[in-house]
């Protein structure tokens, strides 16, 4: 059996969704698992709650060569998967916890090591102008490339990959669940897809090959030429973009805001459908002049079809001494998004808000209606508005 | 005789008796007094660190004898508190009842891992001072990692036990103090109240050098994200937590063979048999200790400062300030025992 070993949330939402503690969750996963009654890969360490020890995973059906990376002298790699560029001796791992230097080779310990995987509407990732209505394969490993204060998979994204349970499914049985699942997408997510890197480039190429499409919930934090290797594979991108200053990533995130916008930048230029979700943190991130100066760059360097949604934080992780954000606050930062010209700012996590429909850019009708992460009405028709026939941009038919 | 079985048992019930009437005991004289008690034997205002060597620690062969190191710890903790005979020196520390933890370092497999003999010498005064067989734990973070740098896996029973934390994982909620937010294994928070910290002296290629207050790196599920900067000021808040700092009571390195270069991982090439225990009650006093001695190490070999490589252990220093207060790096406040 093929558990659904995890109720996830995606980074950054938590609307409509119970907010689990750790135990609760494991019964709600395992519970949840019983109901779907997926696949038949089950690993025997899985068989055993996370909430006591697990015993040993066999390691080495996991293990496969880091594709990014250079060696060093004296048995030393300098990882080139991301900004950060860890150099790691032998026998140490990378910031990340999922990539371990074994005599000077640089190893993913996480190839085919799902510890994440439910069906979920593509409207959580959040995905608002590809394929409304459907829903995606989304799954994830352990490990993340960078410690966000706020993070709400915490758990598994913080987390060594031997320390949770996982499911050994590579990416032939990913894409044959997806389409038994009738998913037309996979989607890379809950953790960081880009400590997982290899895995999301087998899978995405097995999943094309089934006809079944890739995206991925990213922070962008990632170098250049893995970008372009791995994410030229996908056919949608979200892009967590945490703040507007350098000073917010450093102090809250653990990492640097200029490689995420070059990432933009470069997923631009590739042609990727990309979407942004900026999580707004009361107090931290959500000062007129960061928004107005988001907006701005938005415009200048993607255009101003670029979907940007703001979304409500819940305190979590090691941030629960700030409260959850204001709604008023989301609709100021729409209203500043809005007035710098961009044609799509969202608000999300606030369910039933009505900044979650989309709306043509010139008539203003109603568009598309979304009922918590439902498309409940979706009257694009051949790429553009059915009332002005205003082009609007986006992937909306299968 | 090896470690693991030459303890008399204790089934889990009758370790949960002990821990309760250890705790009752606790009552007449906390475990931080034993600790003061055993500090003020170094004087009021130094930290004593206790360097004791033996150069003929391995005899003629190449294996540390284990009579040799027993007499080599005696020595040592007769000197650190002050006392003529050893056991007296294990009775200022611990009480019968009480559940100890030697958190070891195995990582660096058999050639810079936590010297067996040392452990098995330590198990012995422990249980000469009251501690039952079963109320000792020697762990780290993998059970395979011990077992890799020799040691032998036991569990349940009334003897010494030794597992690592992926037996029993770690704690659920998260403990949190300045940078640092972690999980803790549960063999520290569940299974003991005095902690015993039993690291190697070795290079650290991000921090500079790896002794005590890094070795706490091993109770945590996450210690890869507390490396950049040369882990500061990440190992000294790690030591701020409340679970860790409460037990432990005593640090005690075993440099039989220590690393000068090149590390964490063992390379023999730079690697020497310093022959020796550092021994304190203080950790920040130790790691200073044990980082002067690396350095001198360096320069017989004719290799640049930590300093001059831009490695320095900053985090030692952040240990000892005012947010901390871990100990002191001062050499005017350190009473280095040569034993």
């Amino acid at each position: 059996m093929f558990r659904e070993l995890n109720m996830r949330q995606d980074e950054s939402l938590e609307g409509g969704r119970c907010s689990l503690d750790r135990r609760s969750f494991l019964k709600c996963a395992v519970a949840s698992g019983a109901a779907l009654g997926m696949g038949e890969i089950a690993h025997p360490a899985t068989g055993v709650s996370a909430a006591s020890a697990q015993p040993a995973q066999d390691d080495t059906r996991f293990v496969v060569e880091a594709r990014f990376y250079q060696k060093l002298d004296n048995r030393k790699i300098k990882c080139k998967l991301c900004p950060r560029e860890c150099t790691v001796g032998d026998k140490e791992r990378g910031y990340c916890g999922v990539r371990e230097n074994r005599g000077g080779v640089y190893y993913s310990l996480v190839h085919s090591r799902v510890c994440a995987a439910h069906v979920d509407p593509i409207e959580k990732k959040p995905l608002f102008h590809y394929l409304p209505g459907t829903v995606a394969f989304s799954m994830a490993t352990a490990g993340c490339n960078v410690n966000c204060k706020f993070c709400q998979n915490w758990d598994i994204s913080q987390s060594r990959p031997e320390q949770i349970p996982a499911e050994y499914a590579p990416p032939q049985r990913i894409a044959a669940l997806a389409k038994q699942y009738n998913c037309p997408t996979i989607a890379y997510t809950y953790s960081e897809p880009v400590v997982f890197i290899e895995f999301l480039m087998d899978t995405a190429d097995a999943g094309h090959e089934a006809g079944v499409r890739s995206i991925v919930v990213s922070n962008g934090y990632i170098q250049e030429e893995a970008l372009r290797a791995a994410y030229g594979k996908m056919d949608a991108v979200k892009i967590d973009l945490k703040s507007f200053s350098e000073s917010y990533y450093k102090q809250v995130v653990t990492g640097q805001l200029k490689p995420v916008l070059d990432t933009l930048v470069n997923l631009r230029k590739m042609g990727k459908w990309t979407e942004i979700v900026y999580l707004v943190v009361p107090t931290l991130n959500d000062s007129d002049e960061e928004f107005r100066g988001l907006a701005q760059w938005v415009k200048a360097n993607l255009g101003v079809d670029t979907p940007l949604h703001f979304t409500q934080f819940h305190p979590q992780y090691l941030m629960k001494n700030l409260p959850i954000t204001p709604v008023p606050t989301l609709e100021r930062a729409k209203a500043i998004a809005d007035a710098e010209g961009l044609h799509y700012v969202y608000i999300g996590n606030v369910p039933g808000h009505p900044a979650q429909n989309t709306y043509c850019p010139k008539c203003k009708k109603l568009l598309v209606e979304r009922v918590g992460f439902t498309a409940s009405n979706m009257l694009i028709k051949k790429s553009a508005c059915p009332f002005c026939q205003h082009p609007i941009p986006g992937v909306w038919h299968v | 005789m090896s470690l693991m079985n030459k303890m008399h048992t204790t089934g889990r019930r009758d370790f949960l008796k002990s821990a309760v009437s250890g705790a009752a005991f606790l009552g007449v004289v906390s475990g931080r007094e034993l600790a003061v008690q055993a500090q003020q034997a170094a004087g009021p205002d130094k930290s004593r660190v206790v360097v004791a060597r033996d150069a003929q620690l391995r005899g003629a062969g190449s294996t540390v004898e284990a009579g040799r190191m027993l007499a080599l710890l005696d020595r040592a903790m007769q000197a650190l508190c002050g006392r003529d005979h050893a056991l007296e020196a294990w009775k200022m520390l611990v009480r019968p009842g009480e559940s100890v933890g030697l958190k070891v370092n195995a990582l660096g497999g058999r050639g810079i891992s936590t010297n067996l003999q040392l452990v098995e010498a330590i198990c012995e005064r422990l249980q000469q001072a009251g501690i039952k067989a079963g109320d000792i734990v020697v762990w780290d973070r993998d059970t395979a990692e011990l077992e890799h740098a020799g040691f032998h896996p036991a569990e349940g029973g009334n003897r010494v036990q030794c597992f690592g934390t992926d037996r029993v994982d770690y704690e659920d909620e998260l403990a949190a103090w300045g940078s640092v937010g972690s999980r803790l294994s549960k063999i520290l928070t569940q299974r003991t109240n005095v902690l015993i910290n039993l690291p190697v002296l070795k290079d650290h290629d991000g921090a500079g050098v790896t002794i005590g207050l890094k070795n706490m790196y091993g109770v945590i599920h996450n210690p890869n994200k507390y490396h950049p900067n040369g882990c500061d000021p990440y190992v000294a808040d790690l030591n701020m937590l409340p679970e860790i700092r409460t037990r432990l009571r005593l640090t005690i390195c075993d440099a039989t063979t220590a690393m000068y270069e090149g590390g964490p991982a063992f390379k023999p090439e730079h690697s020497w048999r310093y022959n020796g225990l550092i021994v304190s009650q203080d950790p920040v006093a130790l790691d200073f200790t044990g980082w002067q001695t690396i350095e001198r190490k360096r320069a017989e070999n004719g290799l640049k400062t930590l300093d001059a490589e831009q490695r320095a252990p900053r985090y030692i220093a952040t240990a000892a300030d005012r947010e901390h207060r871990l100990g002191t790096c001062d050499p005017h406040r350190i009473l280095t025992v040569e034993a």
